[in-house]
């Protein structure tokens, strides 16, 4: 287990270095001047020149990549030319609400799948289980933008409870957490709902295969058969695509976070790439890249704990 | 007093009848074979009797284990004698071993359900089913994985869980089907020893009538959810009194090495066996069968026959000599 995690970290290492150069060369071909952009459009060319040599940006590709590299391996990543603030403290920043969003999110998330597949699986066929098939299909259908501003008219518009946009900062976590309430929700009701929908078919999987049969056979009821040898079996589908939503949270952040005016990574990075302001954009590009390949290795990791036959296979 | 008795047992799907009113019985330390070909209702017929039966199929008559009818028993009660007083063998030892959990502790659950062992004691006594199924090393094998061990290995875990509480039922659904030749033959020995043993009565589903003429006291023939033919092993498959066991026993004889076969083409069943609901009324074999007319419109009963007891209007003559030679007659 420890080579293998090993060995997974190294090729995340790898991939992680192998994403800066496609993000660097990405950017780096784009057409623009930075300084162009900072100084306006009534600047002379001598400024933009000025600038350009004041930011570095005149120094060969390989040596500004190193720079960036550097940066990165540092933490120390510089300053905004845009906003004149510490790029890494602002990433922080954003990530301290991103983070929680998507982690909350996802948490709600499985609260509803768990019980809404098993639910639909064992009930298949009768009248409780086709509700639950329709209710994830309404789920699914919803935009979350939509479902955002229906919870807002709900809660604190009618309601008068929980706040309705902002958010006051970690330094007093009880007001934190209650603006963090709505949005995550509004994740989660959407998450719930996509992956019911995959509880579902696993568990169904699951229930008619023989080994469950056996565990009957053996003199287990229906729910200790499925708790002791069902649900580790249909975990190992299900953990795929906890961790494909998972990533897709992160993106799926982005509208949350501007529903609800919250200032996490996806705000940050659509008012950076509103301002030009590359070096912010591409810091961004490699935290998520970052958080993706980390998530997929967890879920690598999980399939070894879960699956036995992995094991054998490596 | 036979200690399972099954009356009348009918399995349906629907309206759709697969299995039509089966009765048998077995005795302790009997060990009945129940042939025919895949589709004729013998694994139903188990399946019901274990009060397995999937979603959607429902069974009604009498299934009486040690006197008590468990059709209309409680699911509680059911449960507490599945695994405990009858038992069964699947098939297909991979897909019916759990492939997450190690088989020390498959084998060690039943006896923690039954006999409410705890954790230690339950992994002690299953070492010892393990190596009372000849599994050299338990220590070893019991943290193996179902895909770590062979498929022999696989289906001595089964019989090893089928056997440890000493039931005085097992049903085994074609054990050795899905094992080697060479494994069949050891897999059954070991089978007819530990049912020795324990004095269980065994009812083992097959098509290889090499298997149940090595290991059966008694034989059940079944076609199309019926009961057509019983009787004891040698005289059944001596002298098959119903067309279908005879044109059984005339192919099983043509595929073994056997001097008296014709040579040339091998004996085979006219036709195949027909889609669930596919039957026709009356006799279900009567469409394949060369002895059938009009009257075979109209189901036979049951009746004994000379040593047997067979539902056939048109039995095959007692002494039609060797069964090989009358197929296609």
């Amino acid at each position: 287990m420890i080579r293998f995690t090993a060995r997974r970290l190294a090729i995340v290492i790898a991939s992680l270095f192998a994403s800066t150069l496609i993000v660097f060369a990405i950017l780096a071909v784009l057409p623009g001047s930075t300084a162009q952009v900072i100084l306006g459009t009534q600047a002379t060319p001598d400024s933009v020149r000025a600038l350009n040599q004041q930011l570095g940006l005149d120094k060969p590709l390989w040596q500004q990549y190193g720079n960036w590299l550097q940066q990165l391996v540092t933490g120390n990543l510089g300053t905004s030319y845009i906003s004149q603030q510490q790029i890494g403290e602002q990433i922080t920043q954003a990530l301290r609400v991103t983070g929680p969003l998507v982690l909350f999110g996802m948490l709600i998330g499985l609260a509803i799948a768990f019980p809404a597949g098993i639910i639909g699986a064992l009930r298949s066929g009768q009248r409780s289980g086709a509700l639950v098939g329709a209710a994830s299909q309404v789920g699914i259908a919803i935009p979350t933008f939509v479902g955002g501003i229906l919870l807002i008219i709900i809660f604190p518009v009618k309601l008068h409870l929980l706040p309705a946009s902002g958010f006051p900062g970690w330094s007093n976590p009880g007001q934190a957490i209650e603006s963090l309430i709505l949005p995550a929700v509004t994740l989660g009701l959407v998450e719930g709902a996509i992956i019911s929908r995959y509880v579902r078919a696993s568990i169904s999987e699951v229930l008619q295969s023989d080994y469950l049969r056996t565990a009957r056979a053996k003199g287990l009821t229906p729910g200790q058969a499925l708790r002791r040898h069902g649900l580790r079996n249909a975990l190992i589908p299900i953990v795929t695509v906890v961790g494909l939503e998972l990533t897709g949270l992160i993106i799926g952040a982005i509208v949350v976070e501007n529903v609800f005016t919250l200032p996490g990574l996806g705000q940050l990075l659509l008012q950076s790439v509103a301002n030009r302001d590359l070096l912010m954009v591409r810091d961004i590009v490699m935290i998520v890249a970052a958080a993706v390949l980390i998530i997929n290795m967890l879920v690598d990791l999980s399939y070894r704990v879960l699956d036995p036959r992995v094991m054998s296979r490596v | 007093m036979p200690v399972l008795s099954v009356r009348d047992l009918s399995v349906r799907a629907g309206d759709l009848p697969l299995v039509h009113g089966v009765s048998f019985d077995l005795s302790a330390g009997e060990r009945v074979g129940l042939i025919g070909e895949s589709g004729s209702g013998k694994s139903l017929t188990a399946l019901a009797v274990m009060g397995l039966l999937g979603k959607g199929l429902t069974a009604q008559g009498q299934v009486l284990f040690e006197g008590q009818d468990l059709m209309s028993t409680t699911e509680k009660r059911r449960c507490q004698l599945r695994g405990n007083g009858l038992s069964m063998v699947f098939q297909e030892p991979m897909t019916a071993l759990n492939p997450t959990m190690r088989v020390g502790r498959q084998i060690g659950e039943v006896l923690r359900v039954h006999r409410n062992l705890g954790k230690r004691a339950a992994r002690e006594q299953a070492r010892g089913l393990m190596e009372r199924v000849d599994i050299p090393d338990p220590v070893h094998y019991e943290r193996h994985y179902p895909h770590q061990l062979s498929g022999g290995q696989r289906q001595r875990i089964m019989l090893a869980m089928a056997t440890a509480c000493e039931p005085s039922v097992i049903l085994a659904d074609e054990p050795t089907t899905a094992l080697d030749v060479t494994v069949q033959s050891r897999m059954l020995e070991l089978m007819r020893k530990l049912v020795a043993e324990q004095n269980s009565a065994l009812l083992l589903i097959t098509h290889d009538l090499a298997v149940v003429s090595e290991m059966s006291d008694r034989i059940l023939t079944m076609y199309g959810g019926h009961i057509v033919e019983s009787g004891s092993t040698k005289s059944l498959l001596d002298h098959p009194r119903h067309p279908y066991t005879s044109a059984l026993v005339a192919t099983s004889n043509a595929v073994t090495v056997d001097s008296k076969a014709p040579a040339g083409a091998l004996p085979m069943i006219e036709g195949s066996v027909p889609a669930t609901g596919q039957f026709p009324t009356g006799c279900p074999f009567r469409d394949r069968c060369p002895r059938a007319d009009e009257k075979c419109a109209v189901m036979p009963p049951l009746e004994p026959l000379g040593d047997q007891v067979v539902a056939c209007w048109h039995p095959v003559p007692e002494n039609a000599g060797d069964p090989a030679s009358r197929v296609g007659a």
